[in-house]
């Protein structure tokens, strides 16, 4: 019986002992090797592919963000700021609710199911909110020509894009509000649409903030 | 071009990648393992560890280093996540509770990644790369190790001896693990994935403004997250998190890294028992399944049936616009068939018959083709029960590669396969029954029961993904799902192990006319049929409630 425990105990240590030599190899090695060689190869790429606007940093080209309002005294959702491109709705971001000093953006999803109530109210809501918002007096959006991810929430909470589609929805509302002709905000679109990667991988997609900071100097004569 | 047609050329692809690195990955793999040289590093390691590589282990002595070696492990993941508090680099992040702390170094040493913590308010840089990731890198290599151990079990003969734990654990990491993820790390940097330790920043706004970031070293933990078929994200939205998955490319390529090593040990398999073709067997039973359920799963989603989807006029609820419905199709069938459990999009918001594919991938065992050791050795499990149902229906004794599949065998094979359904199925039972875990639900009605039920299910065959809308940070959700980790992994091995050792004392049979021949497309297909089965038979009233009911109602 004695002889099995010190048995067991020496058994342990040598798992214990080839944990730490692996942490080592795996757990420290290898990312610092990794980061070394990102930071000194890819050093945007690794750190978040920031993108400027003005000289200042205004995001990174990879995460989507709210182009709002600013909120009105007992207002608790903000409206959006038609001047600019809006990207997804992002019902599945959270703030910390661990560690509150900080105040974190946390990605996620609904995770609603596709019969939820609280889904179809909105998806709902924000079909109504589009063709309310991008209809001017000389152009209305009919809820047919309203794309599914003008509607839906994505898997991050901060995708970054938004479908050809949707972008032509906007155009007029954007063209409108920046005293810009539709034909100049179309082509400015245009510019910013990438196809499939390779003809086949992926979606076709307009970047938000690129293309909002592309209309931003459009619109101050840069 | 049409999303479907983009889709199917997605998957086409993908095969053809998968194709390319079969035979190379494949054959690399056999001589690692067969090898009789150390490389230096490899010496100073085992000084590290003060074991002997050379020594030959029974079945008894490689399942004691394997457990010794995860209850190490689970040991030290645990502390190091108590400790968090103190450490330094940790971003002023606080201990994590006993109970999550539990639950997640359970779920990482188990190959499982099952997470009940968001990870970027929650796990500083030393948590995450030096506890989280190297169990990433340690569980896969295990899991490797553990099928190889069952693949000399049918190599060899009149022995009993399984190879050395020690050595195959560290080959498996040196020579396999680590330099494919370096190398498929710096091509997720190359794409726009994040690699830094810059921690919690500021980043100006395109309105002005600022918001808060968490930055660490992503890619390098995303590549042996989808290598390992680990899965456990840096951030809470996983690989649909632009960085950890920034790109159309990156998404297909981080779903051939999940695939390549399950893929290619069927290769290693069919080379070290000295019969490729028996390989190809094994790997046409694994590619059916797969193509069967990816055609399934592109099918339901582009219809997007079900009353929010209709209305939004697509099944885009929880996907990123870069991976659309076919690539994330394509991820969502791959990820719970390898017992990965990354995501790029929420199952849960996916069609009901789309989340109802995803549960019946995880419940089919996790070996089409599976993690990376666990599909194999799950497969090569399966394919013994096949052979016994053939050799019953013929009158003969069943026989698999040269081995005869005896008393003893079939016993083991049966004891294998019934320790996951029971666990997903009185875990959930228990849920369902008790008052407070319900309450735990975001969903109401059939879809409510799916999460509990999914939850069981992932953690139960170590896949990890979830119906995230379950809130399972919980004493009773932590507590039972990392025991049904720990049971779902260890268990099954136990059985394994003992299957090898009983297969590799065998003096072999030599193949008459009679013998069942196992290389052959008529094999594949009464492999593919006992899987089906045996899943079908016993899950299937489960589906009924949850899935199914959700899928038919809309």
């Amino acid at each position: 019986m004695n002889n099995s425990v010190s048995h067991s105990a020496r058994l342990l240590w040598a798992g214990l002992r080839a944990l730490l030599v692996l942490t080592v190899v795996t757990g420290v090695i290898y990312p610092l090797a990794v980061t070394g060689i990102a930071q000194s190869v890819f050093p945007g790429n690794a750190n978040g592919s920031e993108i400027e606007s003005d000289g200042k940093v205004v995001g990174s080209s990879l995460i989507g963000q709210s182009y709002n309002l600013p909120l009105k005294k007992g207002q608790e959702t903000p409206e959006p700021d038609l001047k600019w491109f809006q990207g997804r709705p992002a019902n599945g971001l959270g703030t910390n609710s661990v560690n509150t000093r900080y105040e974190l953006i946390l990605s996620g999803a609904t995770n609603r199911a596709a019969d939820d109530k609280d889904l179809i109210d909105w998806v709902t809501a924000a079909k109504a909110a589009v063709v309310k918002d991008n209809s001017t007096p000389g152009h209305r959006v009919s809820p047919a020509d309203v794309p599914a991810d003008a509607v839906t929430s994505s898997g991050s909470g901060l995708d970054p894009d938004i479908s050809p589609r949707y972008a032509e929805i906007q155009v007029h509302r954007v063209a409108e509000k920046n005293g810009l002709s539709v034909a100049r905000v179309r082509k400015l679109v245009d510019e910013h649409t990438e196809g499939r990667t390779l003809g086949f991988l992926g979606e076709p997609r307009v970047n938000v903030l690129e293309l909002n900071i592309a209309l931003k100097d459009l619109v101050t004569g840069g | 071009m049409g999303p479907v047609l983009a889709g199917i050329l997605q998957m086409l692809a993908l095969v053809a990648a998968l194709a390319l690195a079969y035979i190379p990955l494949g054959g690399y793999m056999a001589r690692v393992y067969s090898s009789g040289r150390h490389w230096r590093v490899e010496r100073w390691i085992y000084r590290g560890i003060g074991a002997d590589p050379d020594t030959e282990m029974r079945w008894p002595a490689y399942l004691r280093a394997v457990l010794a070696f995860s209850a190490a492990g689970v040991l030290f993941l645990y502390l190091l996540q108590r400790l968090q508090g103190v450490l330094p680099l940790s971003l002023g992040f606080k201990s994590i509770d006993p109970d999550q702390a539990f639950n997640t170094a359970a779920s990482f040493v188990t190959n499982t990644n099952w997470q009940s913590y968001y990870g970027e308010q929650a796990m500083g840089h030393v948590v995450q790369t030096a506890g989280l990731a190297v169990q990433n890198f340690v569980s896969a290599a295990v899991g490797i190790a553990v099928a190889v151990a069952l693949v000399r079990g049918f190599a060899r003969s009149r022995t009993g001896e399984l190879g050395n734990f020690w050595s195959d654990l560290v080959r498996g990491t040196v020579r396999i693990l680590v330099p494919g993820a370096a190398v498929a790390a710096i091509v997720l940097v190359a794409c726009g994935a994040i690699q830094n330790f810059s921690g919690i920043h500021e980043v100006g706004q395109f309105l002005g403004d600022s918001q808060q970031w968490n930055g660490g070293a992503v890619a390098s933990q995303e590549a042996i997250k989808e290598l390992g078929t680990n899965g456990g994200g840096y951030f809470n939205a996983n690989s649909a998190h632009p960085f950890e998955n920034p790109t159309p490319f990156t998404n297909l390529f981080e779903i051939f890294l999940l695939l390549v090593v399950p893929v290619a040990l069927t290769r290693t398999f069919g080379i070290m028992v000295g019969s490729v073709r028996q390989g190809y067997a094994i790997l046409a039973t694994m590619a059916t399944v797969w193509a069967a359920f990816v055609a399934l799963m592109m099918w339901t989603e582009f219809a997007h049936h079900g009353p929010a989807l209709q209305l939004a006029g697509g099944a885009m609820e929880g996907k990123e616009l870069r991976f659309g419905v076919g690539s994330s199709s394509l991820f969502a069938v791959s990820t719970t068939l390898t017992s990965t459990g990354a995501v790029d999009s929420f199952h849960s918001s996916f069609t009901g018959l789309g989340g109802g594919i995803t549960l019946l991938g995880m419940m089919l065992g996790e070996i089409a083709p599976g993690g990376t050791g666990s599909g194999l050795y799950g497969m090569l499990v399966m394919a013994v029960i096949a052979v016994f149902v053939a050799g019953l229906m013929v009158g003969r004794t069943p026989e698999y590669l040269g081995r005869k599949i005896g008393t003893r065998e079939i016993k083991f094979a049966a004891c294998y396969i019934l320790i996951t359904p029971a666990l997903v199925l009185v875990l959930t039972a228990a849920a369902m029954a008790l008052p407070t875990p319900g309450d735990s639900m975001t969903n109401s009605g059939a879809h409510g029961f799916s999460e509990i039920l999914y939850a069981y299910t992932s953690a139960s065959n170590n896949n990890g993904s979830a119906f995230a809308g379950l809130n399972a940070d919980t004493q009773w959700f932590n507590s039972t799902l990392g025991v049904a980790m720990l049971l779902g992994r260890f268990l099954p091995m136990v059985f394994v192990l003992a299957l090898a050792g009983s297969l590799a004392e065998q003096r072999p049979v030599p193949a008459t006319s009679g013998t069942l021949r196992t290389e052959k497309p008529l094999f594949t297909g009464l492999l593919v049929g006992a899987i089906l089965i045996i899943t079908g038979l016993t899950y299937f009233p489960a589906l009924a409630l949850g899935p199914l009911a959700e899928g038919l109602a809309s």
